[in-house]
Parts: structure tokens; sequence; C-alpha cells
């Protein structure tokens, strides 16, 4: 809820100072009370930094203005350019950010779960679920299918070279093998009355205490009233 | 009672049966071992006996498949879950993928059967102790030996407490105290009323627990009768099933000229 607020806060807030105080004053305080706050911002620069570069060389040089700064061959790079993007820039931090605390300090098992409790379908918690932990089973059985291959003379290691020859004797097997396998799960889940409709009743319970209801209610007020205040235009968007 | 009358089935795509008029009856309370070389049609048998074919697998079955005396056709593979499992040979392939550990792991049948928490607690925690799982509880199911994941996918089956359970070669990756465990298991469980039909290479374990036994060839039973009876058939080895180790080894004291007494080795057909 917190990272849905703090995202939309930044996308209707225009200018620098309502995304940078998302930023400032609520994803960091708590990336750094949740101890995350060095992973949370490398991971978001990594995150932001392919689509700060065209923001920036699209916005920069393509942008009207009348203040000219520099120019490029044919194009100019013009000052409302320049900050439109630092604008758009900060504003995708923002978001990036508030996300990425959610990424970093959310369960993902716990997160789908609680969705369940919730009212969530079991089928889709399943196969949110399923999709969580089929990465680490994948990477298992890519690493006892290499080591197969190894056994059987494969040169996996070494130069770069080698090293991409040596996927592709991985990725056929790892895909198949996968492929046969599901018609054994699916039953083998059917057995255990996965089809079963209805609701089921879960053994995990997440806690929630009191005061983070009330925090998600004011949340949802600060929604509303952003959504609101963007809408009658007393906040003002990007330039 | 779990019954097969006249079941011949056929995959989709296939123009030949797998099985062909197979008929079998299995009480409650009596565990019936399945033999049979590789190809004639065990798997398929159980397939066919749980529902699952061809109700999920799709292709053609004649014949009838009746469950405490309901009919199973055209029932929906939820309803067969609720009275018969069956628990297939790669334990690979039976792990739920959602489970953090493998108590949650055993707990998502009876959870899926929409039982109450205290229920599927306690639920869990008999099929646990009925294998001697308990050491595992908090134990990642992607962090488990291949015995015991096989363990813990009959487990998971157990916790649904089914009337009928059927188990494709269920000890294929267990070593002698696993499989020591499941027949444990087994006859703790036939003793409950639960009947059981187990797919085995392994004569051994079918010689322990097994009341019955059926020899399946080409998709045809060709030897249905008491443990004893079929175990020590000449046939059993022309059809490319080995028996348990004492009848080897009465065969081999016999054909070495020693006479046997049957005090001696207890239990062996004299």
């Amino acid at each position: 809820m917190a990272a849905t607020v703090q995202s939309i806060g930044a996308f209707v807030i225009g200018g620098y100072a309502g995304p940078l105080a998302i930023i400032l004053l609520t994803v960091l305080p708590a990336a750094i009370v949740a101890g995350v706050a060095g992973r949370l911002i490398r991971i978001s620069f990594l995150l932001t930094l392919p689509i700060a570069i065209s923001v920036v060389l699209v916005s920069v040089f393509t942008r009207a203005g009348t203040t000219v700064l520099f120019s490029v061959g044919p194009f100019d790079a013009t000052a409302e350019g320049v900050n439109f993007a630092g604008q758009t820039l900060v504003r995708l931090f923002a978001i990036s950010t508030s996300i990425g605390l959610f990424g970093l300090t959310t369960n993902p098992r716990a997160f789908v779960l609680d969705l369940e409790r919730r009212g969530l379908s079991p089928r889709f918690a399943f196969v949110a679920l399923a999709t969580l932990e089929a990465v680490p089973a994948m990477v298992e059985r890519a690493t006892v299918i290499q080591a197969a291959q190894r056994a059987r003379g494969l040169d996996t290691e070494g130069s770069l070279r080698a090293r991409l020859r040596g996927i592709l004797p991985l990725v056929g097997p790892v895909i198949l093998s996968s492929l046969t396998e599901v018609e054994e799960r699916s039953l083998a889940l059917e057995v255990r009355a996965f089809g079963r409709p209805g609701r089921r009743h879960l053994l995990w319970t997440i806690p929630d205490s009191r005061t983070q209801f009330v925090v998600r209610l004011a949340l949802v007020v600060v929604f509303v009233a952003l959504v609101a205040l963007r809408a009658s235009g007393s906040i003002a968007g990007l330039p | 009672m779990l019954e097969l009358r006249a079941a011949t089935y056929r995959y989709a795509g296939y123009a030949k049966a797998v099985l062909h008029a197979i008929d079998l009856t299995i009480g409650d309370g009596e565990i019936v071992g399945l033999v049979g070389p590789n190809e004639s049609g065990k798997s398929t048998l159980c397939l066919v006996a749980s529902g699952l074919a061809p109700a999920s697998v799709g292709g053609q079955l004649s014949g009838t498949l009746t469950i405490d005396g309901e009919s199973m056709a055209g029932r929906r593979t939820h309803e067969l879950a609720e009275r018969v499992v069956v628990c297939f040979q790669n334990p690979n392939t039976q792990r739920s993928g959602v489970a953090a550990t493998v108590f949650e792991e055993v707990a998502i049948g009876p959870m899926n059967l929409g039982l109450e928490v205290p229920e599927v607690l306690a639920r869990t925690r008999e099929a646990m102790a009925l294998l001697r799982l308990e050491h595992l509880v908090e134990r990642d199911p992607l962090r488990l030996s291949g015995g015991q994941s096989q363990l813990v996918a009959i487990a998971s089956l157990l916790a649904m407490r089914p009337r009928h359970i059927i188990l494709d070669e269920p000890t294929a990756q267990l070593d002698p105290a696993g499989t020591r465990l499941v027949g444990e298991a087994l006859r703790t469980l036939a003793e409950r009323g639960t009947s059981l039909l187990i797919a085995e290479h392994k004569t051994d374990l079918l010689d322990e627990v097994c009341s019955r036994i059926v020899a399946l060839d080409a998709g045809r039973i060709v030897m249905d009768g008491s443990t004893r009876d079929v175990l020590t058939d000449d046939r059993l080895v022309t059809i490319g099933v080995e028996p348990p180790a004492r009848e080897r080894l009465r065969r081999s004291l016999v054909a070495a000229g020693v006479d046997i007494e049957p005090a001696v080795l207890a239990g062996l057909p004299a």
C-alpha cells in the first residue's frame, strides 16, 4: 500500500520537491530502519538507468525551448528540456525506490498468501507462488544437467567463448525436461485436490497490528486526496 | 472397495489399448501388489484405478471403475481425490512447488480439501509421524534427498486420509530403511481399513506387506492370487519379474539338492 501511494504520489506531484520529499522523508527512512538503504539505492539506480538515459537524450535534445544551452549537430539542448528530464528522473527514481523497498522488505510467499487470505483465488496464488519457486528449481535442474554434460566431456569453463558454447547443450535439456514433467506434476496436484472449488483454510497468519491497519487507512486517504488534488489542478504536473 | 470391471484403456492418439479387460477388486483393508515387467501397463493401471485416466489424462476407457459402490465415470478430479489418491514414482514431480517447509508441503492436501486448520494440523502431524518425518518439519522441500522427498510425497497423500491409496513404485528412491518404513506405514493404514494397490519391482516389499499379488503382462492380468502363490509361481520369472530374495534362496537350495525344512526358512513355501 505504501509503495503504491508513494509511486502514485511521485507520479501526480509535479516539480522536484514532491518526488524528492517522497524519497527523502518516506522511502529512505524506512529503508534505513529495514537495513536495506544501500541495496535499495544500488538496485533503484540500476533499474532506472536504462530509462534515464533515453529520457535524458529524448527530453534534452528534442524538447522545444527558448534557452539553448549547447548544440550537437542539428540537435539543440534546451534548458526547458533539461528541466523536464530532471523532473522526470526524480519521479522515476521515487517510483523505483518505493517499489524496490517493497520488494526488498516483503517476503513474496507471505505477500501472496496474505492476498489469498484476503480473497485472491487459490489458483492464482498457486500460480504466483509456483512461479517464484520455479526459478530455484530450474537453477537446480540446470546444475544437475550441467554436471551430467561435464561428465560426458563438455567443457563449460574457461574463456567467455567456451562458457557460451557450454550454455547451448544446457538450454535444450533444461527446457525439455521441465516440459515433460508438466503432466505428471499437474496430475500430482490434482491428486491433492488442487482443483477443488471453494476456499481453503490457510495455516499461515500474517501479523497485522491495529497500527498497521490505521496506517493503511491513512494511506488510502492520502492516495484519494492526491488524485483529487491533481485532477482539480491544485497540484501541478510536469512542465 | 475399489473395483475395476472389464477395463480396457487406450491413450489418446494411440491405436492400441494399453490395458485389456482388467478385472480387479481391492477390498477394504487389503494390500494388493502389482507386478509386471517394464511396459506391462502397471503405471497405466494405477492411473485408471485412480480415475485420473481418463478424467485428467484423457484417452478412452471402456469398462467401469467403482469406488465404495459409486461409479466414478464422469467424476471431476477433485471428487476423485477425496476418495482415492495415487503416488507417482518421481518425487520431484510430486512437490507442490509452493511450500517453504516440509510441514507445509504435507499440509497442502488437507488444506485443499477445505478442512479446518486444527484438522489440517492433526492430519499433517499424524502422517509425518507415521513415516517418522518429524525431524524434517522445518526443512525446505527442495533440499531433501530423493528418498526423503519420496517419503514426504507419500506423507502428503496419507495426510488426506483417503479410503484408497495407489502407489506406483513408491520405494524406487528409498534405501532399505526407508522401504521398511513405508511397509510399516502401509500395514498400519490397511489395519485402519484403507485399501492399497502397490505397483513395485521390489517383490521383497510386496512379499512382506501384501495379501494378494496381481501380475500384469502386455496389459493383461496373467496371475491373481495369494502373495505366496504368485511370488513362488515359475511364470513370474518367465514374464520378467524377479521373485523375492527368500524365494530365490529356496530355489537355489533346491537346485543345489539341499533338503529344506519349511521351519528353517520360516514362512517360506515348501
